[in-house]
C-alpha cells in the first residue's frame, strides 16, 4: 500500500509539472507544422507568466491576468512571425532574440513596477486559479485503490490542467480533421502547392503563429497564476526548451506530444523524489543525471536510434512567392 | 534562389546597414529605459563613462571583450559552414574542464608560461569534444544541429554541476568550485599594454588571453579566406549541393567546422578561470556563449567585425554594471535586453531597412547618371 501511495503522489506531481510542457509543446506543434520553427517558446512562456502575474496583482482578477498573458504571448509571436514570415529572416535567430528580450525585460519591468527583486506581488485567493475538487472526492478517498486515483489523480487540479489535457484531442481535431488544419500541415510540407491552390501562405502561417501565442499564453499563466502565486524571475527555467524537446520526441504528433510531456514531467518529479535515496541495483543515481535525462533522450531520438524524427519538410524555410 | 535585394556598395553593406540596425536596437532599448521612468541619455552617459572613464574601467571592458571575441569567433566559424552553433555556452563550460585540469595538475610546480599552452590545448580539446557529437550527429545521422546543441547546453550544465559538487571540489569544502590555483595557474595581466597609453589598470583582470584572442581572430581569418578548408566550408555554407558536386566531403567538413567552433568556444574559459577567478566556479560562462551569437551577427561573421562587436558588448557589460550602480532601477538585465534587440535587428530583421536603403542608393545612382547625361549633351 505504501508503494501505491508513493506512486499516486508521484503521478500527481507528474501531472502538475507537465501542464506547462503540454501547452508549450502543442503551441510549438502549431507553428512547426506550418513550417515556422520556434525556439522562442521559452521566452513567450516567460513573458506570458510575467504579464499574468503583473496584471493579476494589479487588478486582483485571475481572468484579466490570463487575458494579459495571452495578449503578450500573441504579441511576441507576431514579432517572431513578422521577422520570419514577412521579413524572411532566420527563424532560429529570431527565436533566440525573443528569449533574450523577454528574459531581460521581465526583470527590469518587474523591478521598476513592483520593486520586489524581479517578482510580482504574491497573489491573494481571488487573483489566482483555485483547485477544482470533483464531487464526492473527499467521501471516497478512503476507498482502496480507486479512492486515491479519483480523489488525488483525477480530482484536485486547476482548471488549466484539465484544459491542457483537453487541448490534446482538440489540437488533433483541428490539425487532422478541419480544413484549416489540413492547409496548415500542407503549408509546412509544401507551401508552393498551397500557394498554387490560391491560398495565402503568409496568412496561414500568421494564423499558426497566433495559435502558438495563445497556447504559450496559457502555459505562462499556469506558471504564475496556478502553480505558484505570482511571477518569479526566470521562472520558466528551461521549460520551453524541454517542451521543444518533447515536441521532437513526439515526432510532431498531438497524442505523442502529451505522452512525451508526461514522460519528461515524470522524470522531473522522480528526480525531486529520488534526491538522496539510493535505488535498488544501481545505487544512488546523481540528481544531475535525472535532470539531464530528457535532453539525453531527445538527442538519442534525434540521432535516429529510437525511430526517426522527421520534421515538417518546409520547416525553417521562408516562403518566397516570386521565382 | 537569387538574392531579392540589389547589391550595395561595400561600405554600405558592411558599415551602414549594421550601424542602422544597431541604432534601431539602441533606440528600442532607450524606450525601455523611458518605460522604467529613467532618462535614456543619462543611462547612455553612465554606460560610456562606466566603460571608458578610467584605466580600470577600460581594463574591465577589454576583459569582457576577450571572452566575447572567442565566443563570437566560435559562432562565426560555424555560420560560414551554414551551421548554427547555439551551443557555445555548453562548449565553453565544458572547455573549462581542460583549463582546470591543466592548472590543478601543474600550477604548483610550473610557471604560467608552461601551464598556459597546456591549458589552451586542454580547453580547445574539451570544447571541441563537446561540439564533436552534435557535429557528428548532424553529419551522419541528420539530427538538427540547433536542437542538439541546445540539448548539449543543458547536458553540459548538469555534467558540470555534478563534476564541481562531487569530483573537482576539494575535500571538506562546501562551495562547488575547484581549489584556488597557485601562481602557475594565474595569467599575467596586461597592465603594461594599457600603461603605454598612460592608463592604470587597477584591479581589472585584463590579461594575456586578450592577445590570444587577437591571434585566434587572425587565425580564423586565415582559415576562412586563405585555406582550402575554409574555402570548402564557405562553399558548403553557400550551397550544400554545389559543395557536393564539387566533391567536398560534407560530413567531414561539418564535423571539422563544429570542432573548430567548439574549440574556440572552449578557449573562452581561459579568460575567466586563469585570468580572473583562478579557480573554476559554477556558471563561470555567464551567458557569454549566447553573447557570441549577437557578436557574430553584428560583426557579420568576419574577424574584422567581430573584434569591434566584442568590444561593444564589453562596453555594455562593464558600462551596464555602472548604470546598475548609478541608476538602481536599471539592473544588469538591461544588457540582456540590448543583446536580444541586437540579435533581433542585426540578425532576424537585418533586411528590414534594406529596401529603403537600396531605394535611396538607386535614386542617387540615377541622379548621378542623369548628371553625366546632361553634361554629355
Amino acid at each position: 500500500m505504501d508503494f501505491f501511495h508513493v506512486l499516486v503522489v508521484l503521478l500527481e506531481s507528474t501531472i502538475r509539472v507537465s501542464v506547462p510542457l503540454v501547452f508549450a509543446a502543442l503551441a510549438g506543434l502549431f507553428t512547426e507544422r506550418a513550417g515556422v520553427f520556434d525556439i522562442g517558446l521559452e521566452g513567450k512562456m516567460l513573458g506570458a507568466a510575467f504579464a499574468a502575474g503583473a496584471a493579476a496583482a494589479v487588478t486582483q482578477s485571475v481572468w484579466i491576468g490570463l487575458i494579459a498573458a495571452i495578449l503578450i504571448s500573441v504579441l511576441l509571436s507576431l514579432v517572431h512571425g513578422y521577422a520570419s514570415i514577412t521579413q524572411r529572416g532566420n527563424q532560429i535567430v529570431s527565436g533566440v532574440a525573443i528569449n533574450f528580450i523577454v528574459a531581460g525585460s521581465t526583470v527590469i519591468l518587474g523591478e521598476a513596477w513592483f520593486r520586489q527583486g524581479g517578482r510580482t506581488p504574491a497573489l491573494a485567493e481571488g487573483a489566482r486559479f483555485q483547485i477544482v475538487n470533483f464531487p464526492g472526492a473527499d467521501a471516497i478517498r478512503e476507498v482502496p485503490i480507486l479512492g486515491p486515483i479519483y480523489a488525488d489523480l483525477l480530482s484536485g487540479h486547476f482548471l488549466l490542467t484539465y484544459l491542457a489535457f483537453a487541448m490534446v484531442p482538440i489540437s488533433w481535431w483541428i490539425l487532422y480533421r478541419t480544413r484549416f488544419g489540413l492547409r496548415l500541415r500542407a503549408v509546412g510540407e509544401n507551401p508552393g502547392a498551397v500557394d498554387t491552390a490560391g491560398i495565402s501562405v503568409i496568412w496561414l502561417r500568421y494564423r499558426a503563429v497566433i495559435c502558438c501565442g495563445i497556447l504559450c499564453g496559457f502555459a505562462g499563466a499556469y506558471l504564475s497564476l496556478a502553480m505558484t502565486a505570482g511571477f518569479v524571475k526566470g521562472m520558466t527555467a528551461g521549460k520551453g526548451y524541454i517542451a521543444l524537446a518533447a515536441l521532437i520526441f513526439a515526432k510532431w504528433r498531438p497524442k505523442n506530444v502529451m505522452l512525451a510531456c508526461l514522460l519528461f514531467g515524470f522524470l522531473d518529479a522522480l528526480a525531486i523524489r529520488l534526491q538522496g535515496t539510493p535505488l535498488p541495483l544501481v545505487g544512488q543515481v546523481p540528481v544531475q543525471l535525472m535532470q539531464a535525462l530528457p535532453y539525453i533522450l531527445t538527442v538519442i531520438l534525434l540521432a535516429g536510434f529510437i525511430g526517426k524524427a522527421i520534421p515538417p519538410k518546409a520547416g525553417g524555410v521562408p516562403y518566397v512567392k516570386e521565382r | 534562389m537569387s538574392t531579392p535585394y540589389a547589391k550595395l556598395p561595400g561600405w554600405v553593406e558592411y558599415g551602414l546597414v549594421p550601424l542602422i540596425n544597431l541604432a534601431v536596437a539602441f533606440i528600442v532599448a532607450g524606450l525601455v529605459v523611458l518605460l522604467v521612468g529613467e532618462n535614456p541619455f543619462e543611462a547612455a552617459y553612465h554606460l560610456i563613462n562606466g566603460a571608458f572613464g578610467r584605466g580600470e574601467y577600460i581594463g574591465f571592458t577589454l576583459y569582457y571583450a576577450t571572452t566575447f571575441i572567442f565566443t563570437g569567433l566560435a559562432v562565426a566559424v560555424a555560420f560560414h559552414c551554414g551551421l548554427f552553433n547555439i551551443g557555445g555556452e555548453g562548449q565553453a563550460y565544458v572547455g573549462g574542464i581542460g583549463v582546470a585540469l591543466a592548472c590543478l595538475w601543474l600550477d604548483q610546480t610550473m610557471p604560467w608560461y608552461v601551464v598556459f599552452p597546456i591549458a589552451i590545448v586542454g580547453s580547445a580539446f574539451f570544447g571541441a569534444l563537446w561540439a564533436f557529437l552534435p557535429g557528428w550527429l548532424q553529419a551522419k545521422r541528420g539530427s538538427h544541429i540547433v536542437i542538439t546543441t541546445i540539448m548539449f547546453n543543458f547536458i553540459a550544465s548538469s555534467l558540470m554541476v555534478y563534476l564541481l559538487t562531487r569530483v573537482l571540489k576539494p575535500l571538506g569544502s562546501m562551495a562547488p568550485q575547484t581549489r584556488t590555483f597557485a601562481e602557475g595557474g594565474q595569467l599575467p595581466k596586461l597592465d603594461w599594454l594599457l600603461s603605454i597609453f598612460g592608463l592604470n589598470i587597477g584591479t581589472a583582470p585584463f590579461n594575456i588571453s586578450f592577445l590570444l584572442a587577437l591571434v585566434a581572430a587572425f587565425a580564423v581569418w586565415v582559415l576562412i579566406w586563405r585555406t582550402k578548408l575554409g574555402y570548402e566550408m564557405r562553399t558548403m555554407g553557400h550551397s550544400p549541393s554545389a559543395a557536393r558536386y564539387a566533391g567536398i566531403r560534407e560530413s567531414r567538413i561539418t564535423v571539422i567546422a563544429m570542432m573548430i567552433s567548439g574549440g574556440l568556444a572552449g578557449m573562452m574559459a581561459l579568460n575567466p578561470i586563469m585570468g580572473e577567478q583562478f579557480r573554476m566556479q559554477l556558471d563561470f560562462v555567464q551567458g557569454a556563449g549566447f553573447v557570441g551569437i549577437a557578436v557574430a551577427l553584428m560583426g557579420r561573421s568576419h574577424p574584422g567585425g567581430i573584434i569591434p562587436a566584442a568590444i561593444l558588448f564589453g562596453v555594455l557589460y562593464q558600462g551596464g554594471a555602472e548604470i546598475a550602480f548609478e541608476m538602481p532601477s536599471i539592473s544588469r538585465d538591461m544588457i540582456v535586453i540590448i543583446q536580444g534587440l541586437v540579435i533581433l535587428f542585426a540578425g532576424a530583421l537585418e533586411n528590414m531597412f534594406r529596401p529603403a536603403i537600396t531605394r535611396v542608393f538607386a535614386m542617387r545612382g540615377q541622379r548621378a547618371a542623369a548628371v553625366v547625361q546632361t553634361k554629355g549633351a
